[in-house]
C-alpha cells in the first residue's frame, strides 16, 4: 500500500539525514521525498511517500514521532487529498515532430521553458501518473534528457 | 549570572545537574575544558580507554538513576566512545556525552583528529548535538540533560568545537526545559486501565512479565503490589531482574533463550499477559508466532514504538510504568471485587507454576571437584546475601549470574542486555562502586570478555575504586562454543583460547590481587577472602571451571520457547 506522509520538522542541519537513516537503518523504504521551509522559516515540511503495510505504516509514524526534531507526522493518504509532481523533460524537437510535441504538451497543460533548434525543453505538473503519461508519449518521439521532484501533498478541507 | 568561558560554562551546568563525577580521557580539542575541572568541584575519573568511561558512566546511571557523565576528546576519542555509546542506547540508559571537536572552522577540512560523531551517532543516540554557536551551548547541555533523562532514558552526546568551548558566553539562570516537539506521555490512559484492569480481573491464568522500563521508571515496589495483590506469578527479562524480588514465591526468574523451565512454560500458557517496560525482543519471544498464543496481551511501555512492534498487542497503556501500575492498582482498590477471592482464585494457576519448577528446577550436574559456574554464582550470592551490585560481561558468565544469583533488589544487575557488549561489566563496575563506595561490587566475568577492557584494572587502583572480579574461566569464548557444540558439529572455530594470560600475575601487576582455584572445595573459602581483601584492593579470582559447561534451559534460535534443551 502506497502512504504519503507529510512531516513538519525543525529546519536545521543534519535533521533530514536523521530521518532517511531512520528509514535506511530500519530497511524501510522512500519512494519519493520533498522537503523545503514552510511559512516559519524555522520549520520545513517534508513529503514522503513510502509503502508498506498497515503494521509498517505505523512503525514508520511511530519512529518519526520519536526523532526529537520532529514536530508532526500525519499520514495524509489517509483522507483525501492533492497531489503534485513535477517534470523537466528535454524532447527532441525536429522539423518533422516540433508541431507534434507542441500539441503533446499542449494537451498535458505542459510550457516551452527552453527552445533549442533541435529540442523544447518542457515543464510539467500533476500527479504522478499525469508525469508518467506524458513520459510515455513522449518517449518514442525522443526524451534527451529528465529531471523529476518528488510529489508534494497536501489534505483537502473537509467539504463544509 | 553573568559571563564566563564556554568551559566553564559546561562545568557550571553540571553542577547544576548535580553531577558529582565523570569519566574522561584527555586530548587536544578538550583540553580547555580539562583546564578548569582541575579547579573545579566535578571529580574528574581518567580511565585507560574511552569505552571504559562511558561505560563507567553508564554503570553509575544503572545503579543511581541520575544522569551518567562521559567526557572524550575529538576523533578516535569519540569514535572509541561510540561501542559504549550504542550499548546504552540499546538499554535505554541515561548518559550526557561530551566529545570534543575541532574548531568550527575547520570542521569538513579533514582537520587533524576529526570526525564526524554526531553523523556516526545519529543511530546509537536518543538525541545528539553539533554545538555550532557559544550562545547556543548552556541551553543545548540543559536540553541534553533533559532529554537523557526523561520519557525512555537514552545517551544524548554533545559535540563541542574547541573555539566554542573558549568564547566567552552568557551563563542564564535555569528555567525548566520546554520543547515544543518532545513531550513524553507519563501519565496513562484511564480507559485503557480499565479495560487493562477488567482483563486481569477475568484472568485464570494471568502472568506479570517485567522489563528493565520497570526499573528505569523506580516502579518496584507498585510492581510488587500488583503481583501481591492479585497473586499473579512473574517473571522478568534479563533487564528487569531486581524489579520483583527473585526469591519471593511469586517469581519465576528469567524468561526467554536462558530463561527458566516455569517462566517460559507460563508464558506459554497464559490467558492474560501483563508486559509491563518490556520490549517483546527475539530473545524474550523465541519463535513469534508461539509466543504467549492464548493470551491477551496487555503492553505498558513509556515509548509508542514499542508497542506492536514484534507482537500484536490487545490493550496498549503508553505511560510510565510507575503512573500506570498506580493507576491499575488504585483501580484494583477500588473495583469492587474481592481481591482475596482473585487472589484465591488463581490458587491452581500458581500450583501448576510450582509443579513445573519441581520438575524442572534451575540447576546443573555436579561434578564433585570440578568448578561449577553455576555453583561459584550460588556461594558468590550465599556469601553476599544477594545484596551485591552484580556487573557482568556478556556471554555464559552473564547468564549464570542472571540465572543463579537472587536479584531481590532493583539496580543490583548491571549488565549490557540489547547490544550485549563484551568488556562492558569492569568500568560498569568501577562506576557503580565510584556511586556506592560501600557495596561490595562484583564483576562476573569470562576469561574472553574481560580481556576486551582490563586496562580498566589501572583506572580502579589509580582511584582506590576496590571491586572483585569473579572471572570464570574455561578457556573458551563459552557461549558461541556452546552453539558450536549444539548446533555446528562440535567445530570450535575460533572460540578456543590458546593463550590466556595468567590472571593472578596480571592482577599483581595492576596493583590488585589475585586468587585462583581449580577445586570446588576451594570456591567458598577463596570468595571470602575476597570479601575480604576487596576492602583494601582489587581481586581478581580466576575460577578454573568445567571446560564445556553449558548454559541451560536453551531455546534454540527460531523455535518456540516451550522447546528447551534441559540440564
Amino acid at each position: 500500500m502506497k502512504h504519503t506522509l507529510s512531516v513538519l520538522l525543525q529546519n536545521k542541519p543534519g535533521v533530514l539525514s536523521r530521518v532517511t537513516g531512520l528509514f535506511s537503518g530500519r530497511g524501510f523504504n522512500i519512494k519519493s521525498l520533498c522537503v523545503a521551509e514552510t511559512l516559519d522559516p524555522s520549520l520545513s515540511c517534508l513529503t514522503l511517500v513510502t509503502n508498506g503495510n498497515d503494521a509498517i505504516v505505523e512503525q514508520i509514524t511511530k519512529q518519526l514521532h520519536k526523532l526529537i526534531d520532529v514536530i508532526k507526522v500525519t499520514d495524509i493518504s489517509e483522507g483525501e487529498f492533492v497531489e503534485r509532481e513535477m517534470a523537466l523533460i528535454r524532447v527532441k524537437a525536429e522539423n518533422t515532430t516540433r508541431a507534434e510535441v507542441l500539441r503533446v504538451i499542449d494537451i498535458f497543460r505542459g510550457k516551452v521553458v527552453d527552445v533549442s533548434s533541435k529540442s523544447y525543453s518542457v515543464e510539467v505538473t500533476g500527479s504522478a501518473n499525469k508525469i508518467q503519461a506524458i513520459i510515455d508519449i513522449l518517449r518514442p518521439i525522443g526524451i534527451k534528457e529528465i529531471v523529476r521532484t518528488g510529489t508534494i501533498a497536501m489534505a483537502r478541507m473537509p467539504k463544509k | 549570572m553573568g559571563k564566563m568561558r564556554g568551559s566553564e560554562a559546561i562545568i557550571q551546568c553540571l553542577l547544576e545537574e548535580g553531577v558529582k563525577t565523570i569519566f574522561g580521557f584527555p586530548g587536544g580539542a578538550v583540553i580547555d575544558l580539562y583546564d578548569d575541572l582541575l579547579d573545579s568541584e566535578v571529580n574528574h575519573v581518567l580511565v585507560r580507554h574511552e569505552q571504559g568511561a562511558v561505560h563507567a558512566a553508564d554503570g553509575l546511571a544503572r545503579v543511581t538513576g541520575d544522569v551518567g557523565v562521559a567526557l572524550l576528546t575529538s576523533g578516535p576519542g569519540a569514535t572509541n566512545g561510540v561501542t559504549a555509546i550504542a550499548t546504552a542506547y540499546l538499554d535505554s540508559i541515561p548518559i550526557v556525552i561530551l566529545t570534543g571537536q575541532v574548531p568550527t572552522p575547520l570542521i569538513g577540512n579533514d582537520a587533524f583528529q576529526e570526525v564526524d560523531i554526531v553523523g556516526i551517532t545519529r543511530p546509537c543516540t536518543k538525541h545528539n548535538y553539533l554545538v555550532s554557536k557559544a550562545e547556543d551551548l548552556v541551553p543545548t547541555i540543559r536540553e541534553a540533560f533533559h532529554i537523557a533523562k526523561t520519557g525512555r532514558p537514552g545517551p544524548v552526546l554533545i559535540d563541542l568545537p574547541k573555539d566554542v568551548v573558549a568564547t566567552m558566553v552568557e551563563f542564564s539562570e535555569k528555567k525548566p526545559v520546554r520543547m515544543q516537539n518532545y513531550q513524553p506521555t507519563y501519565e496513562p490512559h484511564m480507559g485503557q486501565v480499565e479495560k487493562a484492569c477488567k482483563e486481569i480481573v477475568k484472568a485464570k491464568q494471568p502472568v506479570l512479565y517485567v522489563g528493565g522500563g520497570v526499573i528505569l521508571s523506580n516502579a518496584s515496589d507498585e510492581l510488587t503490589e500488583l503481583a501481591k495483590k492479585l497473586n499473579i506469578p512473574v517473571t522478568m527479562t534479563l533487564m528487569g531482574l531486581g524489579a520483583f524480588p527473585g526469591s519471593d514465591d511469586l517469581s519465576m526468574g528469567m524468561l526467554g533463550m536462558h530463561g527458566s523451565y516455569t517462566a517460559n512454560m507460563a508464558v506459554a500458557k497464559s490467558d492474560v499477559l501483563i508486559a509491563v517496560g518490556a520490549r517483546f525482543d527475539d530473545r524474550v519471544t523465541g519463535r513469534i508466532d508461539a509466543f504467549a498464543p492464548h493470551a491477551k496481551i496487555i503492553h505498558i511501555d513509556i515509548d509508542p514504538t514499542s508497542i506492536s512492534k514484534n507482537v500484536k498487542v490487545d490493550i496498549p497503556i503508553v505511560a510510565d510504568c510507575k503512573h500506570s501500575l498506580t493507576a491499575m492498582n488504585q483501580w484494583l482498590d477500588n473495583c469492587g471485587e474481592n481481591l482475596d477471592d482473585l487472589c484465591k482464585s488463581h490458587t491452581p494457576w500458581i500450583e501448576t507454576v510450582a509443579d513445573w519448577t519441581a520438575k524442572h528446577p534451575m540447576a546443573y550436574i555436579d561434578e564433585g571437584e570440578t568448578i561449577k559456574p553455576q555453583y561459584v554464582v550460588e556461594k558468590l550470592d550465599e556469601l553476599t546475601q544477594g545484596d551485591a551490585i552484580i556487573t557482568t560481561e556478556v556471554g555464559q558468565n552473564q547468564m549464570w549470574a542472571a540465572q543463579f544469583y537472587k536479584f531481590n533488589k532493583p539496580r543490583r544487575l548491571v549488565t549490557s542486555g540489547g547490544l550485549g557488549t563484551m568488556g562492558y561489566g569492569l568500568p560498569a563496575a568501577i562506576g557503580a562502586k565510584m556511586a556506592f563506595p560501600d557495596a561490595t561490587v562484583i564483576d562476573v566475568a569470562g576469561d574472553g570478555s574481560i580481556q576486551m577492557n582490563i586496562q580498566e584494572l589501572a583506572t580502579a587502583k589509580q582511584y582506590g575504586v576496590n571491586v572483585i572480579v569473579c572471572i570464570l574461566n574455561n578457556n573458551y569464548l563459552g557461549m558461541v562454543r556452546q552453539w558450536q557444540e549444539l548446533f555446528y558439529d562440535k567445530r570450535y572455530a575460533a572460540t578456543v583460547m590458546e593463550v590466556t594470560p595468567d590472571f593472578c600475575a596480571l592482577a599483581e601487576a595492576y596493583g590488585a590481587v589475585g586468587i585462583r582455584a581449580t577445586k570446588t572445595s576451594e570456591v567458598e573459602d577463596v570468595i571470602k577472602q575476597a570479601l575480604e581483601a576487596v576492602k583494601t584492593s582489587t581481586v581478581i579470582l580466576d575460577f578454573r571451571i568445567a571446560r564445556e559447561e553449558g548454559v541451560f534451559p536453551m531455546v534454540p534460535a527460531g523455535k518456540a520457547t516451550t522447546e528447551m534443551l534441559l540440564v
